[in-house]
């Protein structure tokens, strides 16, 4: 997942060290708010550490072997923001001292493997190991899935930043300047591997590890740092980002075409396929659903889409709501 | 995405080839060429303005001229030119290739053939329509050679500036940039304590290995590393504890105070001037 320089336009890099440069400020803040004077120490080590990790070859069952990232694992143990400096570090360490990632697609690379990667997996293991005790194998499962699908989420964005190179910077002729494939090579490309190979091995070294800490090292999964309650603050803020998201969602209509792999029958002729395959015909206005293509009738559509994205976070929210009803006792604060 | 092989034996050997390439580029950067001459703090911007000249420019002509610029920097860092382009090269195919050749093809690129390989292959394979020829494009290869160029020369200027400085003056030197002190302290301290825990690791599954008889299933070798790994947490922890307490006792408050002796001599001057020439080179579409 570490993208040298020459594969993101310069306009891709400034952006992403603009996406990652907020959660370094806040991450510096909240380490230094936790951790006092103890920070530098602490997180030196800990970034030394997520190197190391980086450098074990992890051998799979099946047969292949597969490096792991470790970021959730580090989340675990000290917390998100601790990790998103960890992991920070340590490719930067890994981009300028190995060569390993570039140093102007550091912004880039940090962005999915030390921010998306560490947050998403804490995210999911808070999720399902809530308050249970550092002994509990919901502890290790939230861990395990946390990894899992925090590298992919990571993967994820990845693919998305290769695959919109060819989109937007190529020649007045048409060859691309960077990475030449689009989203619908670049994401498969990307994912397939990352969910069958990358993702089972850091999921495996993330319970593995969890459930040795749990035998030997048990205090290390209690609160290593007098973390403040997490979840207030960083639902707040998880919100903040998904109606920044659904205000920002009528940028899509600015694309031209259709999302990748979401055409209707009447779109695919303009896709390159000469005929319309039957199933599909057969099986489009099968479901006709209620916002249908995302639109309120006779609305201005930047509104309608905002508010379609708008209802569908809020269906989403409830159906999650109504599954997590039966609420995990409040974190324990020290 | 290997084979399971001997994955302790790999992690070893990956770890040590780590820990050779710290050693050499040491020796290196205490070379007297002109690269190590100058002021860290010239170098970072000057090397990130040629990256960045790398990135921006859209002349494949350029490209060239920046990756012989490359080298002639090489020559004058005193870096042996054989392990040089070696570094860059013999690696390119692995990963750059594996994206560069598809893209040569007019099924990924299309445009004006330049070779064909294929012919009258025109059909459709369920929902894959194959055009009548595989052929080469001018504009494939174009893509391709950009994507191989750019790649080599921002590796190789990387590599340079890596190579001829002092770990301890690339972060110093961070603060032109307006990094935090802590961030620098921070890395400065990683770095030191990279080569501990690498050195840690390689002990830990050098005794392990060493008294191993018979093989290892990969269950057991997963649970094995797997513990490695946890009780270099737990050791990390631990000195991590042991640092706070030594930088406590020595006086340290939670802010840094970084010793600064860079000097700016003329030869930086002259140097910034010139290395900022190829980025205003590729700012110029013709």
């Amino acid at each position: 997942m570490h993208i040298p320089d020459g594969y993101l336009s310069p306009v891709t890099c400034a952006v992403m060290y603009a996406a990652s440069t907020p959660f370094w400020a806040m991450a510096a803040r909240r380490t230094r708010e936790l951790m006092a004077s103890r920070m530098v120490p602490l997180l030196s080590v800990f970034s030394a550490f997520a190197f190391v990790i980086m450098m074990f070859n992890i051998p799979l069952p099946g047969g292949t072997s597969g490096h792991a990232v470790g970021g959730t694992l580090i989340a675990v143990v000290l917390g998100p923001w601790a990790a998103i400096v960890g992991v920070s570090v340590a490719l930067l360490i890994q981009a300028v001292f190995f060569g390993d990632g570039g140093i102007l697609t550091f912004g880039a690379n940090a962005f999915n493997m030390a921010i998306v990667l560490p947050m998403v997996g804490y995210g999911v293991y808070r999720l399902i190991a809530g308050g249970s005790p550092a002994s509990s194998w919901r502890r290790v499962a939230g861990a395990g899935i946390g990894g899992y699908l925090g590298l992919n989420a990571g993967a994820f964005f990845t693919a998305v930043e290769f695959g919109l190179q060819p989109l937007l910077f190529h020649t007045a002729d048409g060859t691309p300047l960077y990475s030449p494939f689009g989203l619908s090579t670049a994401i498969p490309a990307m994912m397939v591997p990352h969910l069958l190979v990358a993702g089972v091995a850091e999921a495996v070294v993330t319970v593995l590890v969890v459930r040795y800490l749990q035998a030997s090292h048990p205090a290390l999964l209690e609160k290593v740092t007098p973390e403040q309650p997490a979840t207030a603050l960083n639902l707040r803020w998880l919100w903040g980002m998904v109606a920044a998201l659904v205000i920002l969602s009528p940028l899509g209509l600015l694309a031209p075409g259709t999302a990748w792999g979401e055409w209707g029958t009447d779109q695919l002729e303009g896709v390159g396929l000469t005929f319309i395959p039957q199933g599909l015909e057969q099986l489009e206005g099968f479901w006709s659903a209620p916002l249908a293509e995302y639109s309120l009738g006779t609305w201005e559509p930047i509104l309608a889409y905002a508010l379609s994205g708008a209802i569908g976070v809020l269906v989403i929210a409830f159906i999650t709501w109504l599954l997590t009803r039966q609420r995990v006792v409040a974190p324990r604060t020290r | 995405m290997r084979r399971n092989g001997d994955v302790i034996a790999r992690t070893l050997a990956s770890i040590t080839g780590g820990l050779e390439t710290a050693l050499f580029a040491e020796t290196l950067a205490g070379k007297p060429g002109l690269l190590q001459r100058l002021d860290p703090r010239t170098k970072i911007l000057s090397f990130l303005a040629l990256i960045l000249a790398t990135s921006l420019s859209v002349n494949p002509v350029g490209l060239v001229g920046l990756y012989a610029l490359a080298l002639l920097l090489a020559c004058a860092g005193q870096v042996p030119l054989g392990w040089f382009v070696k570094r860059v090269w013999v690696f390119m195919p692995f990963f750059t290739g594996v994206i560069a050749i598809p893209a040569l093809f007019n099924l990924v690129t299309p445009g004006q053939p330049v070779l064909v390989l294929a012919s009258g292959l025109s059909g459709n394979f369920g929902p894959i329509s194959l055009p009548a020829d595989v052929s080469i494009t001018e504009q494939g290869l174009r893509t391709a050679s950009f994507l191989v160029l750019r790649v080599a020369d921002s590796v190789s200027f990387g590599l340079l500036l890596v190579m001829t400085t002092p770990w301890a003056h690339v972060t110093k030197a961070l603060r032109v940039l307006h990094v935090p002190q802590i961030f620098i302290l921070i890395l400065a301290m990683t770095h030191r304590y990279v080569f501990l825990l690498l050195h840690t690791a390689t002990s830990m599954l050098l005794a392990r290995e060493s008294r191993r008889v018979g093989r290892l299933k990969g269950s057991q070798k997963r649970r094995w590393l797997a513990g490695v790994l946890g009780s270099l947490m737990g050791k990390s922890y631990h000195l991590s504890n042991e640092v706070y307490l030594a930088m406590l006792s020595r006086g340290f408050q939670g802010e840094p105070r970084l010793a600064n002796a860079f000097r700016m001599r003329p030869l930086d001057y002259v140097w910034l001037m010139f290395s900022v020439l190829p980025l205003a080179g590729s700012m110029v579409r013709w």
